[in-house]
């Protein structure tokens, strides 16, 4: 079977779109910079040209509505955030505009785009370019918010945005970009808004999410050692959540960590952690609800602070065990 | 224009009497631009349109009743009574919608305009915005983007002297609007906006460059609303804008001053004038009448909403 990087599976999936789709068009700072998105859209400009593939100047509002009314008028955009911080400059046309277009207007018209925001934590590069913030956009009414941890994932996940019809932001995090995994050929899709256990377990549900997946994976067999069995939820997509695969695995185990590689406070962790306490099952635990994720705090720059920072698979896998002692 | 102008003060007296209520920025004053543009755009141009929406929806040609119906947020409404005033839209002719976030189209409009560049053909896109929406950042990054990349697009730049009760003035540290457009490299011009022909001219001029791929231009519009910046008054109780200042501006009517050219012209008497009123009327009687007999939204549609947006 053939294995390709998770950038490559990315690039893969972008030749794929802009060759079976001419209504395709790739837009976003950097799409034709080395550095910028990886090696993520090497090769493009070169075989579809700059009217598919654009490099916009540093416009990010003004952009996001170009892409906007591009799809309006029959693209499916892509529209790349090589650090995803640089969203918060489109707010306006990202939560205004795409986000109520298809409602406001009483579905006269959808908003084919996918926004790809990219986090670039770590590397010393401070609190303006590591943010996770899917937490911001999967609270606003009219967006989906998917987040792959692998390249297989990725590929599929790429390919049923762009092909949703109208907005979903696509979010990757920069640390997934050199992992290795099987990645077919050719278009196929994994579906929005389905999770994935990625290993079974019986004594304690791990619900994460994107790159945190990979620590939360080998926090899992460092507590197998130890006896413990732990099942790892994938959520593949934030929003709308596999609420109905986190309840079936929390009721299986009886316990549950939510490991967000975003901050705590009115996040995605305590979404899911709502989500379980609205149903009977919250009875059924045999320990309170565990969610680990970034302090509410700006990401430093130092090294030494980003160690700490940023969960690892040591204080994931401590933190399930002392839920164990419990 | 008379159709929009007639429309518009049919609102604003459904306004004043409590049957609409959902917030109106009427247009009244302001026709000749909507008008002079739209006259040489096709159902395949596209227009992008702000919270004072209801005069670009007419010129394009859009249908009264589901207008009127919007606007009484009625299910039969262009946006099914879940836009209200300031989000209309109609995709048979060509408006993909309206936004009440000031610049909030300019950009949109670039990007349709990217797509119909892309696909070639000869179709344009106009970006309606007045001057207040010369403020925002949205603005600048639109006509830069436009300009460089020699875009179909025109800018129509409604300055009627006030964003909502700020004299334009008082907003901009060059309130010569034209000029600005001008450091973009785009070809702009200030014409009178309530001069329907010279509005035509211009905006036709505009639209073959686009058609011809020769890129976008800029037409800075004077003009000025009769109303206030949202519903039926006139905001000269408030202390907003003198008596004087209104009258002045209600003595330069586009409508009365078209109308008065026709008919020194010989192409227009005045018994076909008021049938024209006549004829408008009746047909916002009926859009009126429509309107009010259309049901609400069903409320289980939100249901069905809340699922497409889980």
């Amino acid at each position: 079977m053939r294995e390709l990087t998770y950038a490559q599976a990315i690039n893969e999936a972008l030749r794929l779109l802009l060759e079976t789709d001419d209504r395709v068009m790739l837009i976003g700072q950097g799409v034709t910079s080395p550095w910028y998105v990886g090696t993520t859209t090497a090769g493009l400009i070169e075989r579809f040209g700059n009217r598919r593939v654009i490099d916009p100047p540093v416009s990010e509002n003004g952009i996001t509505g170009v892409a906007i009314g591009a799809a309006l008028a029959g693209s499916r955009s892509i529209l790349v955030f090589p650090r995803m911080d640089f969203m918060y400059l489109a707010m306006d046309q990202i939560a205004n505009h795409a986000a109520n277009w298809h409602a406001m207007f009483g579905g006269e018209y959808c908003v084919p785009l996918t926004i790809w925001g990219i986090i670039n934590r770590g590397g010393e590069q401070a609190a303006q370019h590591s943010q996770a913030l899917q937490a911001i956009f999967a609270h606003i009414p009219g967006l989906k918010v998917v987040m792959p941890s692998n390249g297989y994932d990725a590929k599929g996940l790429l390919i049923s945005s762009v092909r949703d019809g109208n907005p979903v932001v696509f979010i990757d995090d920069r640390w997934l970009y050199n992992l290795r995994c099987v990645v077919p050929e050719g278009l196929y899709q994994v579906p929005i808004g389905k999770g994935a256990v990625l290993r079974e377990g019986k004594d304690v549900s791990v619900i994460t999410s994107s790159y945190t997946v990979h620590e939360v994976l080998k926090a899992a067999d460092e507590c197998r050692g130890k006896g413990i069995s732990v099942e790892v939820v994938d959520l593949r997509t934030i929003k709308p959540l596999d609420s109905e695969l986190i309840l079936g695995s929390v009721r299986k185990t009886g316990r549950v960590v939510i490991v967000d590689g975003g901050w705590k406070a009115f996040g995605v962790s305590g979404e899911i952690a709502a989500r379980i306490a609205e149903t009977p099952l919250i009875r059924e635990l045999k320990a309170p609800i565990c969610r680990l994720s970034l302090p509410d705090a700006p990401a430093p720059a130092s090294t030494a602070l980003e160690d700490v920072y940023y969960p690892r698979k040591e204080q994931i896998a401590a933190t399930i065990q002392r839920l164990l002692e419990a | 224009m008379q159709r929009i102008r007639l429309f518009e003060e049919r609102v604003a007296d459904l306004v004043s009497k409590g049957e609409i209520t959902t917030p109106c920025h009427l247009y009244t004053g302001q026709e000749a631009v909507a008008t002079g543009i739209c006259a040489s755009l096709r159902n395949d141009d596209y227009v992008f349109s702000t919270h004072r929406s209801h005069g670009h929806y007419i010129a394009k040609g859009g249908d009264l009743r589901k207008l009127m119906a919007e606007i009484y947020c009625k299910s039969t409404g262009c946006s099914k009574g879940r836009g209200g005033s300031m989000h209309i839209t109609s995709a048979e002719k060509g408006l993909p919608g309206s936004s009440a976030i000031v610049a909030g189209t300019i950009p949109i409009a670039v990007g349709a305009a990217l797509r119909l560049s892309a696909v070639g053909g000869d179709g344009v896109s106009v970006a309606f915005f007045g001057d207040g929406a010369v403020c925002e950042g949205a603005f600048y990054e639109a006509l830069n983007f436009a300009s460089l990349k020699k875009l179909p697009v025109i800018f129509v730049c409604e300055n009627n002297l006030f964003s909502t009760h700020m004299p334009v003035e008082d907003s901009l540290a060059n309130p010569i609007i034209y000029k600005i457009a001008e450091a973009f490299k785009l070809p702009s011009c200030r014409i009178d906006g309530n001069d329907v022909l010279k509005v035509y001219k211009t905006g036709q001029a505009a639209i073959e460059r686009a058609r011809k791929r020769k890129g976008p231009s800029f037409i800075e519009c004077m003009t000025y609303r009769w109303r206030g910046h949202v519903g039926p008054n006139y905001d000269v109780d408030k202390g907003i804008r003198t008596q004087k200042e209104l009258d002045r501006w209600m003595a330069k009517d586009p409508i009365k001053a078209l109308e008065k050219m026709l008919i020194a012209k010989r192409f227009l008497t005045n018994g076909e004038a008021s049938k024209i009123v006549t004829g408008i009327e009746r047909e916002i009687d009926g859009a009126v009448a429509f309107a009010k007999k259309s049901p609400y939204p069903p409320s289980d549609e939100m249901e069905i909403i809340r699922y497409l947006f889980r």
